[in-house]
């Protein structure tokens, strides 16, 4: 249990710098996600923090110690991989005190944690199984039963619930956090699936092309994104693109779109972000029928699709030559045709300036 | 009940395709085999002697002589200290090439290693006798680097033949290894040294046990022709060289006796499968 520091961490392969120039913290006990698309560098540093990969430039401080040049089994550090990495010729017993043995561990000591991490699991009664007659949640949590078992100084997880159907993953997301508070290690999981990265952590660090676009709480990330690939990679998000003329955002097609009041942006190239739950639909005639004019800001445009998904629909709307999204809840308002001309409203404090 | 169903269909469907290599089998490998059975039986076959019959003297000849038994030992001896010296050499070569070296690397030391496979196994054998005499090219490279003089003659010598038997079955041991070896998931390797598993216990606890089968392989394809062996005794162990396989060659082209060396064949195939047959469930558990 430590907290994890990486600084100026840079790692070129070739011709291609996989981490470039990377800042970021991981606090004592926290639950951090590293999300990105393949190839954005986010496995490359959770190597490089368990001693895989060994950065080029800059520094990785556990607990305090310099670790950048240690070799990987004396980091003291667990690791869960993507296709769990068991081994094939040990049980499940075998598998998780393979870690206490090689570290000289008493056989009474060994027997002790491997049955109470195999408790903490719930795997206490499939310890003699081969790993090949456990089903993948089975063998997720052997996995993480043998990284944590060794009371290691942070827990690294590659992409560990990838193999999984969604239904067993939505229950190990639950279980992984169960376990990692009762343990209360510092945890650092790679995903590229956002929802995951939302549902489970604590912070998010966002990363892209081999920086770390943005950092934070999920909710902060989600409601004030700095960028329009954080915007759009973490959440769905309507871009407004055109040039700010120092009252409104003047859009290619000449429409015109109010700026929230509290932004001071300098003039030229704007963009602006709205998610689409944020935007309401109003058909064009009950709007003209209510005399209500254009009061907050809005949009004239006309449903193309439908796609209807249970508790919500989500609407394709176009507006002068543009496509936008809007998600609206299905409460007592019917649903809108396809071809019903309508005005996207939204208050101006919802939209983000990025 | 459907589980029988589907495996009787299955084989009817395979029936074609095992059709032309167990033909081939049968040909080559099993009527050869059963006149050698049927030599092995007779008493003599010199076209002169009309009355030839069946006899089980030639088996007993093995026993009586202690000659034969001595010979067999030595070459078992002689069949465990290559595969030995082939699993010493070939794992580790094997291993880099698998877990180590990638892309245009790794083929270009494949080829090497292949290469013994694509020329001639007599050429080979008569190059090393060149390498090994003395006055040959290891003993005059020798001299010339080191400042007194030596002289290294392995030629003729039991040495000879083991450096000659592992130059020819390396490859084996090398491609069995290498097989196995690149099945394991480097994932794997990384999360034993992740655990805090230094790389040697990585290789004893991990790799080691998860390549066995590709040792086993490697060990069992070099062990039973090393046995047998006659013609890298023969070329390179003079004197030294006399073995069980040299004694069956004899047999068959020097003293025409084809029964007796027919038996002591099949007493070595028996020695053989016997040895498989042991040593086989120890092997499983282990692995």
């Amino acid at each position: 249990m430590a907290r994890v520091e990486v600084r100026n961490v840079s790692l070129t392969f070739g011709a291609h710098k996989a981490v470039d120039d990377v800042s970021i913290s991981f606090e004592d006990g926290g639950f951090y996600a590293l999300l990105g698309p393949s190839g954005s560098g986010k496995t490359t540093l959770l190597r490089m923090i368990a001693g895989f990969e060994f950065p080029d430039e800059g520094s990785i401080h556990i607990g305090g110690e310099a670790v950048e040049s240690v070799p990987v089994n004396k980091r003291r550090i667990g690791m869960v991989f993507q296709n769990y990495a068991l081994f094939p010729n040990m049980s499940v017993a075998g598998n998780v005190a393979f870690g206490l043995q090689v570290r000289g561990e008493k056989g009474e000591t060994v027997r002790r944690d491997v049955a109470d991490a195999l408790e903490l699991v719930q795997l206490g009664h499939l310890a003699d199984r081969r790993p090949h007659q456990l089903s993948g949640g089975q063998r997720q949590r052997v996995a993480l039963a043998r990284a944590i078992v060794t009371k290691p100084r942070v827990l690294l997880l590659d992409e560990p619930l990838s193999a999984l159907d969604k239904a067993l993953r939505t229950d190990m997301q639950v279980e992984l956090k169960r376990i990692q508070r009762e343990v209360g290690v510092t945890t650092i999981f790679v995903t590229h699936d956002q929802d995951e990265a939302l549902s489970i952590s604590d912070r998010i660090g966002i990363l892209n092309n081999g920086r770390i676009v943005q950092e934070g709480a999920p909710e902060e990330i989600y409601d004030r994104p700095k960028s329009e690939f954080a915007a759009t990679f973490l959440g769905d998000a309507n871009i407004f693109a055109g040039t700010f003329d120092g009252t409104r955002l003047r859009l290619q097609n000449g429409e015109a779109i109010d700026l929230p009041s509290d932004a001071r942006p300098a003039n030229g190239d704007l963009r602006l972000a709205i998610r689409p739950e944020r935007v309401r639909l109003v058909p064009s005639a009950a709007l003209a029928e209510s005399g209500s004019s254009q009061s907050s800001s809005h949009l004239a445009g006309t449903i193309t699709r439908r796609m209807f998904s249970g508790s919500q629909s989500t609407y394709l709307v176009e507006s002068g030559g543009q496509e936008y999204k809007a998600i609206v809840m299905r409460g007592n308002a019917g649903e809108l045709e396809v071809g019903t001309p309508v005005a996207m409203q939204w208050d101006r404090s919802d939209l983000i300036v990025l | 009940m459907a589980a029988t169903m589907t495996q009787e269909n299955g084989l009817r469907k395979a029936f074609p395709l095992l059709l032309p290599a167990y033909a081939w089998l049968t040909l080559a490998i099993f009527l050869p085999l059963s006149a050698m059975v049927y030599f092995s039986l007779l008493t003599s076959m010199s076209p002169s002697e009309q009355s030839s019959s069946l006899t089980l003297e030639n088996y007993a000849a093995f026993f009586s002589d202690p000659l034969y038994v001595t010979l067999l030992l030595r070459s078992l001896r002689l069949g465990l200290v290559v595969t030995l010296i082939c699993i010493l050499v070939g794992f580790p070569a094997a291993y880099v090439l698998a877990k180590i070296f990638k892309g245009r690397a790794r083929e270009a030391i494949f080829l090497l290693v292949i290469l013994p496979f694509w020329s001639n196994s007599l050429v080979r054998v008569f190059s090393w006798s060149m390498v090994l005499r003395e006055g040959g090219i290891l003993d005059t490279a020798l001299n010339s680097i080191l400042p007194f003089e030596v002289t290294f003659d392995l030629m003729y010598s039991y040495p000879a033949v083991v450096i000659g038997l592992v130059h020819s079955y390396l490859p084996y041991m090398v491609l069995t290894c290498y097989l196995s070896l690149q099945a394991i998931d480097d994932a794997l390797i990384e999360a034993a040294r992740s655990l805090g598993a230094s790389r040697l216990t990585t290789l004893r606890r991990v790799v080691a046990p998860l390549a066995l089968p590709g040792v086993l392989a490697g060990s069992a394809l070099i062990f039973i022709p090393v046995v047998g062996s006659f013609m890298e005794p023969r070329i390179l162990g003079g004197r030294g060289g006399t073995l069980y396989g040299t004694v069956i060659e004899d047999q068959f082209t020097a003293v025409y006796n084809w029964p007796l060396g027919a038996a002591l064949s099949f007493i070595l195939l028996a020695v053989v499968l016997v040895i498989l047959l042991v040593s086989a469930p120890v092997l499983r558990k282990t692995a």
